[in-house]
């Protein structure tokens, strides 16, 4: 469109209104909504806990979970549904199926984006293959290089969502593999520093691909009290920019509400983690409102 | 109409916010991030079932039911991991099986035998209860994934294997090997294979690829002079040990003697 059509449009547009202006034609549009939804650590729980289970009694299950979801998206029409990985491994379904049932269930709850934890490797980089085409959703890794393995061009390092005009970046990272996972099963993928990817993709997507809202889908582990210095979520939000969720995974972490972390420039970073074996879906809804990046305060009610 | 209006509203404005935030914001759309959300949702019985979904999982678990269900050996006793304060029924039983089909298979692909094997107690997930062995009692005692793997350790390390147990003080499933320990719990002598201990020879010992890692902080097998892996998930092991065996022979055979 030309600058002068441009402008005379809206100038049309602004005549048309003038006719017939009321006081409600003046309020602002609704602020959008987006809503994360998120699992991680499922390990292949399909079916819930036994009632008579010491733990988890009755609790957990898919197709429970998918009423959940579907009751969530009849309210919320943006909803991005993730997981933060091992999907695969703790049940006999992974034993006799090999991670077919786990993708399946997931494509028919609409999965958007999942990241890979270190028991997706369970059954070797072959395994992990093989039921790729079982999911309809795709998986995100930005640490690993798989330029020497069979999965090389199939697992990309972020994901772009547009949601009701809002651009949502999604990138994932992944836990060291040596000393955690049999070195026949991940075979040449390298690891690389996840703080140092993850400063490049939050960039990346922030500022290149002008998303308004970041979000790394990670396996690190929330933290580790017995080695404080190895990588985690908390780590990462605090050594990063630019990142506004951290949905996290593999430490079995039950967190009642997201932790707000402080980044390197002093802004808020919400990291959150759901514990495992789908006993629960997270939820995030982050409301957007047209106006000045710094004019208000952001309110955090968690 | 009305709608029409309401349109024109809105894409009036969108120019402008595009216009004032091109200048201060990255985003692509002039919005800000106002207000955050979030709540944990348990996933309990209180939620019905998603039909679609059920059904879906059906036949799946009927397979799988019905493939565990199968009855693979009859255990004649109940074997627990929590009778006995040295050596268990269950211990013993799965020390034999691992060593015996380790073997084997040791033997064809190196030729050379087992000497020990060593499993860990906690590793020890469940009962065998009395009654029909299925294939679900493998996975109850075995969740885990871990595979058998054969380390090679000088006597000087399976003197530190014997020191271990007894510091441990706990009933680590054990084959091949005898300990006797002292009036104050001390190792005073070990055998393997009914002859002495000798601390320069090499002996090839059975076990999971959990331990030899040193978990359980077993850091005697990090002292290894060679590792094989066997490619045998040691709960594949106990299904096929439980399928050519009858009845779950009951070892009362002590492996570690207090004086």
């Amino acid at each position: 469109m030309k600058r002068r059509d441009f402008i005379q449009k809206t100038a049309a547009g602004s005549a048309l209104v003038l006719g017939g202006l009321s006081l409600s034609s003046f309020a602002e549009p609704p602020a959008k909504k987006i809503t994360i939804l998120h699992t991680n650590d499922v390990h292949s729980h399909i079916d819930p806990f036994p009632v008579s289970d010491p733990k988890y009694p009755n609790m957990g299950g898919a197709a429970r979970r998918a009423t959940l979801i579907e009751s969530i998206r009849r309210e919320n029409p943006n909803v991005l549904l993730l997981d933060a990985g091992d999907i695969f491994q703790g049940t006999p379904y992974f034993n006799y199926y090999g991670g077919e049932l786990e993708f399946k269930l997931m494509s028919m709850m609409k999965y958007d984006l999942a990241t890979l934890g270190n028991h997706d490797f369970d059954n070797g980089l072959q395994g992990f293959l093989a039921q790729l085409p079982h999911a309809s959703f795709e998986f995100v890794n930005a640490n690993y290089d798989f330029k020497n393995t069979i999965l090389d061009g199939m697992i990309k390092p972020y994901k772009t969502f547009i949601k009701d005009g809002i651009k949502i970046g999604i990138f994932g990272l992944g836990i060291e593999l040596k000393g955690l996972v049999d070195p026949t099963n991940y075979k040449e993928t390298v690891y690389n520093d996840p703080l140092k990817v993850a400063q490049d993709m939050a960039k990346t997507l922030r500022h290149t691909e002008k998303c308004d809202l970041v979000i790394c889908l990670s396996h690190l582990g929330f933290m580790y009290n017995n080695e404080p210095t190895k990588v985690n979520d908390l780590m990462l939000a605090r050594n990063t920019k630019d990142i506004d969720l951290i949905i996290g995974g593999h430490t079995h972490t039950f967190l009642n509400k997201p932790y707000i972390e402080k980044n390197i420039d002093g802004k808020e970073v919400l990291v959150n983690q759901v514990g495992c074996y789908g006993l629960n879906l997270g939820q995030i809804d982050f409301y957007f409102e047209p106006g000045k990046m710094s004019s208000k305060g952001r309110i955090i009610s968690v | 109409m009305i709608n029409l209006k309401k349109y024109t509203t809105y894409v009036q404005r969108f120019v402008l916010f595009l216009t004032i935030t091109s200048l201060i914001s990255c985003s692509s759309t002039g919005l800000r991030n106002t207000k955050i959300e979030a709540k944990k949702n348990a996933i309990t019985g209180d939620l019905t079932e998603e039909q679609k979904i059920e059904d879906f999982i059906a036949p799946y678990r009927t397979h799988i039911n019905k493939d565990l269900d199968n009855i693979l050996a009859y255990a004649p006793e109940t074997f627990d991991k929590s009778k006995g304060k040295w050596q268990t029924n269950i211990g013993n039983l799965l020390a034999d099986a691992t060593f015996e089909r380790a073997d084997k298979i040791f033997y064809t692909r190196e030729g050379k035998h087992i000497n020990v094997c060593l499993l860990n107690h906690g590793g020890i997930r469940a009962i065998i209860p009395k009654g029909n062995v299925t294939t679900k009692t493998a996975y109850d005692i075995m969740p885990f994934e871990n595979s058998t793997v054969v380390i090679a350790l000088k006597g000087e390390q399976l003197k530190e294997m014997a020191d271990y147990i007894a510091m441990e003080r706990k009933p680590h499933p054990l084959s091949g090997m005898l300990i006797t320990l002292d009036a104050n719990g001390l190792v005073k002598n070990v055998t393997v294979q009914g002859k002495p201990l000798d601390l320069t020879q090499t002996y090839y010992v059975a076990t999971s690829d959990y331990l030899s890692g040193g978990g359980d902080r077993m850091n005697f097998f990090l002292n290894n002079t060679g590792s094989y892996s066997l490619d045998y998930k040691l709960r594949n092991l106990f299904i096929d040990y439980f399928k050519e065996t009858d009845t779950l022979p009951v070892s009362t055979t002590q492996r570690i003697i207090t004086q």
